[in-house]
């Protein structure tokens, strides 16, 4: 640990013992900024993450975004493993926005177990450790005699036992240890364990949990606003005297981002925006269409613009130097891709004078609060953010202009004193833009006389994600492929061309294209060299020492029955990829009819650390299978003229129950400290298809999604009979 | 104007717009907000009712004829059927983010009321109406066919 | 080595994406801040007068235009290949699919989302047709409906055929299941057939009048009713 870490103290608030541990210093300084003048929900406690209450309950306090990942269920098992609780009697709820409290607030990157195992642990730890010396002294014992097992403490010596509620008022009066001992991972009886389930699944089967769609509050009005069809337009003028004629418009009025209608039903702002009349000023919209971004993109990685590449993954000496011999060259275009969660974006808020109160779904709460502050003009300590369960998002909600959470906090300051609830439309959601960003990659290979490749030069064309820092995202997946590991060069460029179009985080980020453009690359060098795709892997693999992608690529083909004959008109793909320090391997079983690549299964192997959750890691590998093949087939959002085509579900299809293959989920045993598992299942899913097809045709996939035209619509087909 | 909708057993009067779709009265009017907007355009089935035991999209389904109706959302869904595909769903944790599942669940009610021991096939032909962004559809399917075989065994 | 981050040093790694990630929160804040505290004004609410395009309506020609080809059976012919402007128009065609499956918008594609005929062509018993399509249009959300929405039977498919085949098709009652006085009911009166001229959804309508289109109809059948080659 470089980090200091310090105890806060337990406390008994309200019934219930409130343990809690966070890093100081910096995070502190942080706290106080964030939280100054703002009012602490739990005014004693200053990480509470467990609390315990008089009927033995134990309420886990996830400081995470629950968006679907089922990251509640980690988040607890890892708090009652080490507390030894009664998972039937431990419950979670979602934390407020609280740096102070709970340090920094941010779900992304697929690392919400990787960065609270430590913290979760310990503080499960510690709160056992107080019931285990409140017992020893009401016992007259020693503290090592003590056994904790399912919410009850006991002393088999003396046959004395009790449960968390008895003891409740002793153990909180304990001092908790400065460094609990946490259990070795052989000795886990819940961790990695099938028990761990969601706590969540009976609310989200009976319509009970509450969505920021769902939020009602006394006196609330609705809003839409209307956007600007292009990006980088804006509002010339607008004429709402239609729209102040619909029934129940309360009011209509400009922002920053648009016309928004203010109403007191959700129907009624619709009807409104409907009515609208808008005119708006495109002089620094983007106009262009896709065909034209795409020869746009062309140009510059042919060397043709004045566009100035940053370096990546460069590698030996003089690796700009021409290539000889041998060279093969590839060329891949990937497009815009929506992010479509199921429950579109929204916010509920309000603003009363300084104070501002936020609901929604937001899972970068702590950059959310310091927006809504911003455009409150208030300081970030009055802000107080209710994170509630988000239906999906892919990353759409986790942007780093906090837009939608940003255009409700105007409504509401304009408003004033009463909540406000923004609604936006599918369309809107999918003309919004933070897609994934379009890209173009060109790469060429010389290669050795070895079969393998000599050299690498890659040339991608992304905009970034980001508005400084170097568009690493782009690239990630490249950067260090273990491919590259046979090779004495690698010349790696970045070009990062920038115009309206805005793009954002989709789930799994750069590995969503990169990963397609290695593993299709590999796979085809491996038949040009006449090897077996596993094997021509496996081969560089052990020349970069990936020890862990050996491990996933040996399971794989055992588990998937590689190189076994499959019936006639069927083919095997194979892909590996890693993302968030997570390694998945997927193999997919695939044939084609009529040109459209139909997937009937998928066996996937994960090295995730050690698995806290092995069911859910198994949901997330669906999800992401079912997520990448769907963006696979028909992801694509194009612009004509600027405007985004694609608006809803039926313009933009999306995989349905029929084109779903059947997924087998194999986890490696490990003892490193887990990683992520709620982006990484996504990447590997598009060239496994796409090399099951290349083994069926020939003919390698230069662009995504396989669909295009009319073919671009859900299949008949039942992927799985 | 103003209609008389029978919601979950009850009678409401409801003075709106016979154009509103019975979604937005749903959600909006009687605060039964388990019906979710997906799409607004009939593609997702995340607001699936049923109507007089039919489900239906309630996004495109006009208020005035929907009143005559007698419609049951997923706060009242009733039955061995829903039970034996409740009880299914929470055994599987079906749910990730859970926000299409309402309509899930009154898509496959009505698909077990219809079909005793459904097929793969059978499934896919019922359920391709609702669109899952998580792509649960596995343990959907797995969840459905539980819910056949426990009506099964208890008849 | 700069090229490749070693394996066994990832906090220092997360570490550098961290300050990274400090860095550009740092640079979003900021530049919120002076955007946002930037004053610019925002318009009010104004009178604009917007013309409404003219809607796009084809004209179907009428039986008069004609009566100046003497030969009846060349007659009969142009009034059917007029009436095909109508018959092979996407509004029509969609739901005369040589599958199970109907297909929509003027690209004819197949119907997202999957569905099939059933046995009556109103759905299957588990997705019914009328699980979104109504009795009538349905403005809020653009679906179209009709009380008789349903699929022709697949003997009558169009998709795919010549107009001679679809006219053969029509005439012969063991695929049409018509005679020719139902036949003429069908295309003049059927509401369903009707919905084809008031498809709603900012769809494109089928050329001229249900009227229109039935009184071709008539004269092609009065003229003999002859099928193009």
């Amino acid at each position: 640990m470089t980090r200091r870490r310090m105890i806060l103290g337990g406390s008994l608030i309200g019934g219930a013992l409130i343990v809690g541990y966070t890093a100081t210093h910096p995070m502190q300084v942080a706290g106080a900024i964030l939280q100054g003048g703002g009012s602490d929900p739990e005014p004693s406690a200053f990480g509470p993450f467990v609390r315990i209450g008089s009927d033995g309950w134990v309420t886990v306090v996830n400081k995470q975004q629950e968006m679907g990942q089922g990251i509640h269920a980690g988040i607890a098992a890892m708090v009652a493993e080490e507390l030894d609780a009664d998972w039937d009697r431990v419950r979670v709820i979602e934390a407020r926005n609280n740096f102070r409290a709970y340090g920094l607030q941010m779900t992304a990157g697929s690392n919400a177990i990787a960065s609270n195992w430590d913290a979760m642990r310990n503080a499960g730890a510690a709160a056992r450790a107080m019931f285990v010396a409140a017992a020893a002294h009401r016992w007259n014992v020693s503290r090592q005699s003590i056994e904790v097992r399912d919410g009850v403490v006991s002393h088999p010596g003396s046959n004395q036992s009790a449960t968390f509620a008895d003891l409740l008022e002793d153990a909180s009066r304990q001092t908790p240890p400065q460094s609990p001992t946490l259990k070795q991972p052989k000795d886990y009886r819940l961790i990695g364990t099938d028990r761990v389930h969601r706590k969540d699944s009976l609310a989200k089967s009976t319509g009970a949990v509450i969505y920021t769609q769902d939020i009602q509050r006394p006196d609330m009005l609705v809003a839409m606003v209307a956007h600007s069809p292009r990006f980088g337009g804006t509002l010339a003028r607008f004429d709402a005297s239609d729209a102040l004629k619909v029934k129940d418009v309360v009011d209509v009025f400009a922002i920053e981002t648009g016309v928004a209608v203010v109403a007191k039903t959700t129907f009624a702002a619709r009807r409104g925006r409907d009515a609208l009349r808008i005119e708006w000023n495109d002089s620094e919209a983007e106009m262009r269409s896709t065909p034209e971004l795409i020869e746009y993109y062309h140009q510059i990685a042919a060397g043709r613009g004045d566009l100035e590449p940053g370096d990546f993954g460069t590698k030996g000496e003089n690796p700009e130097a021409p290539f000889d011999g041998d060279v093969v060259e590839f060329a891949f275009d990937f497009p815009y891709l929506a992010h479509a969660p199921m429950e579109t974006l929204d916010c509920v808020a309000q603003v009363d004078g300084w104070n501002v109160s936020i609901t929604s779904g937001a899972h970068l709460a702590t950059l959310d609060q310091v927006m809504a502050a911003i455009a409150a003009r208030t300081i970030p300590g009055k802000v107080d953010l209710e994170v509630v369960p988000a239906g999906g998002s892919f990353g759409r909600r986790g942007i780093m202009s906090s837009d939608y959470l940003v255009e409700c906090v105007r409504l509401a300051k304009r408003i004033q004193g009463r909540p406000i609830k923004l609604i936006w439309s599918r369309e809107d959601e999918m003309m919004s833009g933070y897609y994934r960003p379009m890209s173009h990659h060109r790469v060429w290979v010389q290669m050795g006389a070895d079969t393998f490749p000599a050299r690498w030069r890659v040339h991608s064309v992304c905009q970034a994600l980001t508005p400084i820092g170097p568009n690493f995202q782009a690239t990630e997946g490249i950067t260090n492929s273990p491919y590259f590991s046979t090779a004495s060069t690698v010349d790696g460029k970045i070009f990062s061309p920038s115009f309206p179009v805005v793009v954002g985080f989709w789930r799994s980020v750069g590995a969503s294209h990169t990963a397609f453009v290695m593993e299709h690359i590999i796979d085809q060098l491996a038949r040009r060299a006449d090897r077996d795709p596993a094997a021509y892997r496996r081969t560089l693999y052990e020349k970069a020492g990936d020890t862990r992608r050996i491990g996933v690529l040996d399971e794989l083909c055992h588990k998937a029955d590689w190189g076994s004959p499959l019936q006639p008109g069927w083919a095997r793909g194979l892909a590996i990829a890693e993302a968030f320090g997570t390694v998945v391997g997927q193999v997919a079983e695939v044939r084609l009819v009529d040109g459209r690549p139909i997937v009937r299964r998928v066996v996937a192997v994960v090295d995730c650390g050690i698995a806290v959750a092995p069911d859910q890691i198994a949901a997330q590998m669906e999800s992401g299978v079912g997520f990448g093949l769907s963006a696979a087939l028909y992801g694509a959002v194009t612009l004509k003229d600027g405007i985004v085509q694609e608006t809803n579900f039926d313009s933009h299809p999306v995989l349905r129950m029929n084109e779903m293959p059947a997924v087998e989920t194999h986890i490696i045993k490990s003892i490193r400290r887990p990683t992520g598992m709620g982006e990484p299942g996504v990447p590997p899913i598009a060239p496994a298809v796409a090399n099951a097809m290349l083994a069926l045709t020939g003919s390698p996939t230069k662009s995504l999604p396989f669909l295009s035209g009319n073919a671009l619509g859900n299949s008949d087909i039942s992927a799985q009979s | 104007m103003s209609y008389a909708i029978s919601v979950n057993g009850q009678i409401h009067h409801v003075e709106d717009d016979g154009q509103t779709p019975l979604l937005w009265v749903l959600r909006d009017t009687l605060k039964l907000t388990g019906t979710k907007y997906g799409c607004g355009v009939a593609q997702c089935g995340a607001c699936t009712v049923h109507v007089d035991g039919t489900p239906m999209r309630s996004c495109t389904l006009p208020l005035e004829v929907a009143s005559s109706a007698r419609i049951t959302t997923i706060e009242s869904v009733e039955g061995v059927e829903a039970q034996a595909i409740r009880d299914a769903w929470v055994a599987r944790d079906v749910p990730q983010c859970g926000f299409c599942q309402s309509g899930q669940i009154m898509s496959a009610v009505a698909l077990l009321r219809t079909l005793k021991t459904p097929t793969d096939r059978d499934i896919d032909v019922a359920m391709s109406g609702n669109i899952c962004r998580c792509a649960t559809y596995n343990r959907i399917r797995a969840a459905i066919h539980d819910a056949a075989a426990q009506l099964g065994a208890a008849r | 080595m700069r090229w490749r981050r070693s394996r066994s040093e990832p906090r220092r790694g997360r570490l550098r994406i961290g300050r990274w990630l400090f860095a550009t929160f740092a640079a979003m804040i900021a530049a919120t801040l002076v955007y946002t505290l930037y004053p610019r004004p925002v318009p009010q609410t104004q009178a604009i007068q917007i013309s409404q395009p003219l809607p796009d309506i084809e004209r179907l020609r009428t039986v008069a235009e004609f009566a100046a080809i003497a030969d009846l059976d060349q007659r009969s012919v142009a009034l059917f290949e007029e009436a095909g402007r109508v018959i092979q128009h996407p509004r029509c065609m969609n739901c005369h699919p040589r599958t199970d499956r109907p297909t929509q918008t003027d690209a004819m594609r197949p119907h997202r989302p999957w569905v099939s005929r059933g046995l009556d062509g109103a759905g299957e018993p588990t997705l019914r047709c009328s699980t979104c399509h109504g009795t009538t249009n349905f403005e809020s959300s653009g679906v179209p409906g009709n009380p008789m929405w349903m699929l022709a039977p697949i003997e009558m498919a169009w998709q795919g055929k010549t107009l001679g085949e679809i006219c053969r098709q029509l005439l012969d009652p063991a695929r049409s299941h018509m005679s020719r006085e139902e036949l003429l009911q069908h295309m003049s009166e059927d509401a369903l057939v009707g919905w084809a001229w008031r498809p709603g959804g900012g769809r494109k309508p089928a050329p001229g009048t249900q009227a229109e289109f039935g009184a071709i109809i008539k004269a092609w059948l009065d003229t003999g009713g002859k099928c193009p080659a």
